[in-house]
């Protein structure tokens, strides 16, 4: 690795590794990321390089591992090019054949093959798949074609093309008017406009300015910054390395979350290599330009996600957020005129400034421009990262991407947009991505979660979900939000228990008026969006809770009891053998039943009966 | 404990304010926990207040005051695993070990962490054991996968004099995949 001193020397850098990988045509590509890891996909690369080795073909086959391909579900998964050839849920007893039919002669395993939930017919090619199919992957289809690790794949497939445009024709000024024009909005939930937040930084006074990334992903259910961060490091680098070109930075900060360890090791590996290869540092490229990256671990804290605590987090204090009468692009990290992007928003910057903003304004809608990445999870059959254009209903990601519904549940809800966001209806599923058609309706995009809920799910019981995640994580500053939150708890908590009375929703929508009104930082302005969209839209399921003493999902302990169904019980004694609290008894091969004097309704019989003879009501 | 490794992480940020989270990540890293002792030491070579290092330190959810378990038995809370029942999950984990959420059994050997969100949330509900992942957990299998734990301990505590070692993260393998 040497350092590229010019333009011309990343050019000829870049020649050679394409060179380099045309030598061997075929590829076989891993997912490494964090879903397919947990699946175990480690045991699987390891398989196939042995059997690369034993069966002599490590020489004419590339194994590259790359970040997460977004079908987590389905992992551990693989792709094998030529042929974009699709394989799921492989193991390491798999690997043999891999190779030696696959690879070696191009035969297709059947049994590896994906099956479409929806039709059952097995899908031989990646781009077949109906979840991939009907997306827009402009960021996510970037993953697979680089090692997370080698820089040199990223450069091999165009790296650091976009940022020498910008060091060879490009103003600052330029620069700005391409991401402004481009309708290029915060990708971390805000939607404040990237370009209007560079313009402000750009011009404001000063000659030591910085740049931050938020890889602070601190939303549950949501991990498409883990994501990119994790798959393809270089383009939110490069991102990065624009957008301080632009605003006049020469120092950066990636702040991420510690408990995203693999993102960590990405982050700052490629750091490292950039440093030796001369992208950062002084005079890049041979250009004037100088720019330095340092990995800061976040500390676990949700109100970090706000620009002005994470700000104070950089700074080693306590991350409490501080009012923005002047923005932190004027006075932000150590008082100095600071830009703060989202991981996706720094990847979508390389793009624009190649293909125009044009081309990325043609796709999605009026306010909304360009792909999101949304964590599409919860009760559906296809779980994982999915992207779309802004303007996608929501019905064709929950249905068409999704899959549908699960265990012939009907689906009821979207949450979306994290504890900041709020649960639409089915009905409301004809309603675009879009960050002001949400807004309006008691949601938001935000950061691009979408967790899908069926009739198993209890809308009171996510809402004291959110609230109960709220109130750990409120910093206290703010009275109103550090006690508003505490009441609203208490009186769902009422609710889910059955002490619940119908004045306490008028008191509850008063509380979370005043929460709104007064809190300090969006943590607080937005934490009763969960509450209010679930009276909005829910509010049945709260008068079952109160007048009936009833949780029709099932879910609230002490509204529910678990029976058998006589019906469905064949007496296998597998439930009365896991109940550790002795409340299942009954005589082999006839139906069981359970004293609900002793049963403490911990699932456990649930999820051991394979007769879906347990019932909750 | 051993300062060795403290002197390490604190060589070179030396009156380095800035440098609190990032020394407290690397003492926790290393120890387990924040000591005491480690929180002194901190304050005087940056040059932070020790209440401010103790502010700090207690703030931010990554850091532990009171070292962990052998095995950490992380139920992840994030809203996917949560209508998935991951509640379910932490209840069996709380009646099978005895134990409240950033507790530690007398024994020493296992405590339970409830974290807002692991991020792999299309496996979910996800239980982690010293950082390795088990996807869609159900009660029934957590409660095999600690008892488990415990057998193996057991055995390891009978194998000792052979010389057997096992180190934490080895029962990847005993979960049972999907």
């Amino acid at each position: 690795m040497h350092k590229l001193a010019t333009r011309e020397d990343l050019e000829t850098t870049r020649q050679q590794h394409l060179l380099d990988r045309k030598k061997i045509n075929k590829t076989i590509i891993i997912c490494g990321g964090t879903g397919c890891t947990a699946s175990r996909s480690q045991d699987v690369i390891n398989a196939i390089n042995q059997e690369l080795l034993a069966q002599d073909m490590d020489s004419s086959v590339h194994l590259r591992v790359t970040g997460c391909h977004g079908f987590c579900e389905q992992g551990p998964i693989m792709v094998i090019e030529p042929g974009n050839i699709f394989y799921c849920h492989v193991t390491p007893d798999d690997a043999h054949d891999i190779v030696a039919l696959t690879l070696r002669d191009g035969e297709i395993i059947e049994r590896l093959l994906y099956t479409d939930p929806v039709s059952g017919i097995k899908i031989r090619t990646e781009s077949e798949i109906p979840f991939y199919r009907a997306q827009d992957r402009q960021l996510l289809s970037r993953n697979r074609e680089v090692n997370p690790c080698s820089i040199e794949d990223y450069i091999a497939v165009g790296g650091y093309t976009a940022l020498v445009k910008v060091l060879d024709s490009l103003s600052p000024e330029e620069i700005i008017h391409e991401i402004k024009v481009s309708g290029l909005r915060g990708r971390g939930g805000g939607g404040f406009p990237t370009g209007r937040k560079w313009a402000e930084c750009h011009e404001a006074p000063g000659d030591e300015k910085y740049v931050i990334c938020n890889a602070d992903e601190g939303d549950p259910g949501a991990y498409m910054d883990r994501c990119v961060l994790e798959g393809n490091p270089y383009l939110v680098l490069e991102g990065m390395m624009i957008g301080a070109y632009a605003v006049g930075a020469t120092k950066g900060y990636i702040y991420v979350r510690n408990e995203y360890p693999l993102a960590v090791k990405h982050a700052r590996l490629t750091v490292q290599q950039a440093r030796k290869y001369g992208l950062l540092g002084e005079d890049i490229l041979g250009s004037s330009f100088s720019f330095d990256v340092d990995v800061a671990r976040g500390g676990g804290a949700f109100v970090c996600g706000e620009s002005t605590a994470l700000m104070a987090s950089l700074e080693g204090k306590v991350g409490e957020p501080r009012p923005k009468d002047v923005h932190t692009v004027v006075d932000g990290l150590w008082h100095k005129p600071t830009t703060l992007n989202n991981v996706e928003t720094w990847a979508n910057v390389p793009s624009i400034i190649l293909n125009g903003a044009k081309w990325f304004a043609s796709k999605g809608t009026k306010g909304s421009k360009g792909t999101k990445i949304l964590a599409l999870t919860g009760r559906i059959k296809n779980t994982g990262l999915v992207e779309v254009a802004m303007g996608t209903p929501i019905r064709d990601v929950v249905f068409t991407i999704g899959g549908g519904a699960v265990d012939g549940k009907a689906i009821k809800a979207v949450q979306t947009g994290g504890p900041s966001g709020g649960c639409l209806p089915v009905d409301k599923f004809d309603l675009p991505v879009d960050f002001d058609v949400l807004y309006e309706a008691g949601s938001m995009v935000g950061s691009g979660g979408m967790v899908v809920m069926d009739e198993s799910s209890c809308m009171v019981d996510v809402a004291k979900y959110f609230l109960t995640f709220l109130q750990d994580e409120s910093c206290g500053m703010c009275v109103s939000c550090r006690l508003g939150i505490d009441r609203m708890l208490e009186i769902i908590t009422d609710i889910t228990e059955g002490r619940g009375t119908l004045e306490q929703l008028d008191l509850l929508e008063e509380l979370a008026d005043t929460v709104t009104q007064t809190s300090l930082c969006g943590l607080g302005k937005t934490a009763a969006n969960p509450v209010l969209s679930t009276l909005r839209y829910f509010r049945e399921e709260y008068e079952a809770h109160i007048n009936e003493k009833r949780c029709p999902a099932g879910v609230c302990k002490a509204l529910i009891e678990y029976s058998i169904d006589p019906e469905k019980c064949t007496g296998c004694g597998r439930c009365k053998q896991a109940c550790i609290h002795g409340a299942i008894s009954g005589e082999k091969k006839e139906p069981h039943v359970i004293d609900p004097e002793l049963c403490q309704k911990c699932g456990i019989c649930r999820s051991e009966c394979k007769h879906e003879a347990i019932q909750v009501k | 404990m051993n300062l060795s490794k403290l002197e390490y992480i604190l060589k070179g940020r030396s009156s380095q304010p800035h440098q609190l989270i990032e020394v407290l990540q690397d003492v926790q890293e290393s120890y387990g926990y924040i000591p005491e002792q480690a929180m002194r030491e901190i304050s005087k070579t940056l040059g932070v207040p020790l209440i401010e290092v103790y502010r700090v330190a207690s703030f931010y959810k990554a850091f532990k005051l009171k070292p962990s378990g052998k095995y950490v038995i992380t139920i992840c809370n994030g809203t996917a695993c949560h209508v998935r029942g991951s509640q379910l999950l932490l209840d069996q984990a709380i009646s099978q070990l005895g134990i409240q959420p950033g507790e530690v059994t007398e024994d020493g050997l296992f405590s339970i962490e409830c974290v807002n969100c692991l991020g792999a949330c299309a496996l979910g509900p996800i239980a982690s054991e010293n950082g390795s992942y088990h996807h869609h957990m159900t009660p029934a299998k957590l409660r095999k996968y600690i008892e488990s734990i415990h057998r193996e301990e057991k055995e390891e505590v009978k194998h000792a004099q052979a010389g057997y070692e096992r180190r934490p993260g080895d029962y990847a393998a005993a979960a049972s995949p999907r």
